[in-house]
């Protein structure tokens, strides 16, 4: 893959290709031990009554039926699967997507306190920032718009780069013990 | 055999390159990068196996895994390990679960129940096989429980929403949060903040650094999510590499340092852009 990337050969990239594709097929494989593990912990969280066992019953109703839908009727417009997906699942993900402003608001609040220097400075950017993006900002002080601008594309650029290439180093750099077997605790042997 | 490794793909690399055709010109910048790179990786790779000391700076939030791991043990509640919510070809799941099989170690040592929900399959056949691994090293094999690895969704909100009454109800005394994380970040540590659990989190994604960086007690930034294995194993070969990377940092500080005088004082600019353009 490294030499397909560099490398000009149609077979190169044909091979990379390819190899591309034997993993999505052995993902969707890798699909049913999943399937297989959240039935076999529930059922048996089911079978011997454990805490929270009703919620297992539950979620392999929900596992099972629309999977059996999907399988049987298929996912296209009009089918059991879509109404299922668009007027149950959809809405449950937006839910859990709107906590986030809540959750936004909560952490600001613990994260903005005046306690040290650098929160302090965290504090006045992140109040410029916030009135420079809404209208109101506008009228308090006319040039908010244009200082929260130079915040996001200047010092806020910059330091992500900064984290990026640094995290992109170490990638290479953990990329490089793996493929020299120096790096095996991910396969379990420290 | 490692250097050999090493000098068998640098010379594969050079070979490639010098024949004309066969390599995309307009990437020569970032092959010339990889060779060097990875030379010096594998340089200091051979100083530390030779047994030269290496020093590494202390990184709080890795001490702090053995520490949250104790205060879970005292408090009779599980740890609750996430490997993020990337699949198996992503290199921060990787870095996620060489984590994991170390604090499974720790876990196993003192008998402290584990959890470790998991978004995709391939990362919770992973799991499973570390999670096994490291008990047994410990001599506590009987200890593995299979819903210590629980395949729990396939999509990341109903992840997130599983692994937050995870939190409420099984009420884990310490929450490590090592890998991918995407709009889940915020909901995972903020929902985690207010059992009142200890929670060290660890990511390469700059925007999800401030999430964690608020709700979190500890918090590994970038490479240092990479870095954890090497410094939590404590190997030389392991650390003579992050020596190596560091060296190359140092290296692309002074070609930007440079990069910079160039550009703004109009010394061949576009020669520099260039220089540092990825195609």
């Amino acid at each position: 893959m490294i030499v397909a990337f560099f490398g000009t050969g149609d077979m190169l990239a044909d091979f990379s290709n390819e190899a591309l594709r034997y993993m999505s097929i052995v993902a969707g494989f890798a699909l049913l031990l999943g399937v297989i593990s959240i039935t076999r912990v529930s059922a048996g969280v089911v079978r011997k009554r454990e805490k929270d066992w009703p919620h297992k019953i539950v979620l392999l109703l929900c596992l099972f039926t629309m999977a059996g839908f999907g399988i049987f009727q298929g996912i296209t417009s009009g089918t059991v699967f879509e109404w299922l997906f668009e007027n149950i699942q959809k809405p449950m993900m937006a839910t859990m997507f709107s906590v986030l402003a809540f959750f936004i608001a909560s952490a600001a609040y613990r994260a903005f306190r005046a306690r040290t220097v650098e929160a302090t400075i965290l504090l006045i950017t992140a109040v410029v920032v916030m009135l420079g993006r809404v209208p109101m900002g506008q009228y308090v002080y006319e040039h908010f718009p244009a200082v929260a601008n130079w915040i996001m594309m200047f010092p806020s650029v910059a330091v992500q780069r900064g984290i990026i290439i640094g995290a992109a180093l170490g990638a290479a750099s953990m990329s490089l013990r793996i493929i020299l077997g120096i790096e095996r605790t991910y396969m379990g042997r420290g | 055999m490692l250097s050999m490794l090493a000098w068998a793909d640098s010379v594969g690399l050079v070979i490639t390159a010098a024949i004309p055709g066969l390599i995309r010109t307009d990437r020569l910048n970032a092959l010339i990068f990889l060779i060097v790179f990875s030379l010096i990786v594998v340089y200091f790779i051979r100083r530390a196996v030779r047994g030269k000391k290496l020093y590494v700076r202390p990184l709080a939030g890795l001490q702090a895994v053995e520490e949250a791991v104790g205060r879970a043990t005292e408090m009779g509640k599980p740890v609750l390990f996430v490997p993020g919510t990337g699949d198996i070809d992503e290199i921060q799941t990787i870095a996620g679960l060489s984590i994991l099989g170390l604090v499974a170690r720790v876990t196993a040592r003192y008998e402290t129940p584990l959890l470790v929900p998991v978004l995709y399959p391939m990362p919770m056949a992973a799991a499973q096989e570390i999670v096994r691994e490291s008990y047994i090293d410990e001599g506590k094999a009987d200890r593995v429980r299979p819903e210590t690895v629980q395949y729990v969704a396939g999509e990341s909100f109903s992840f997130s929403a599983r692994v937050g009454g995870m939190m409420l109800r099984e009420k884990p005394a310490a929450h490590i949060f090592m890998g991918t994380f995407h709009a889940e970040s915020l909901l995972l540590s903020e929902i985690g903040q207010s059992t009142g659990a200890i929670q060290i989190a660890g990511t390469a994604e700059p925007e999800q650094l401030p999430f964690f960086i608020a709700a979190c007690d500890y918090t590994l930034i970038g490479e240092e999510l990479y870095a954890a294995s090497a410094y939590l194993s404590k190997e030389p070969k392991m650390l003579g590499s992050l020596k190596g990377q560091d060296l190359a940092k140092m290296i692309i500080i002074f070609c930007l340092f440079l990069g910079i005088l160039a550009v703004t004082f109009g010394v061949y600019p576009e020669f520099v852009t260039d220089l540092f353009t990825a195609n």
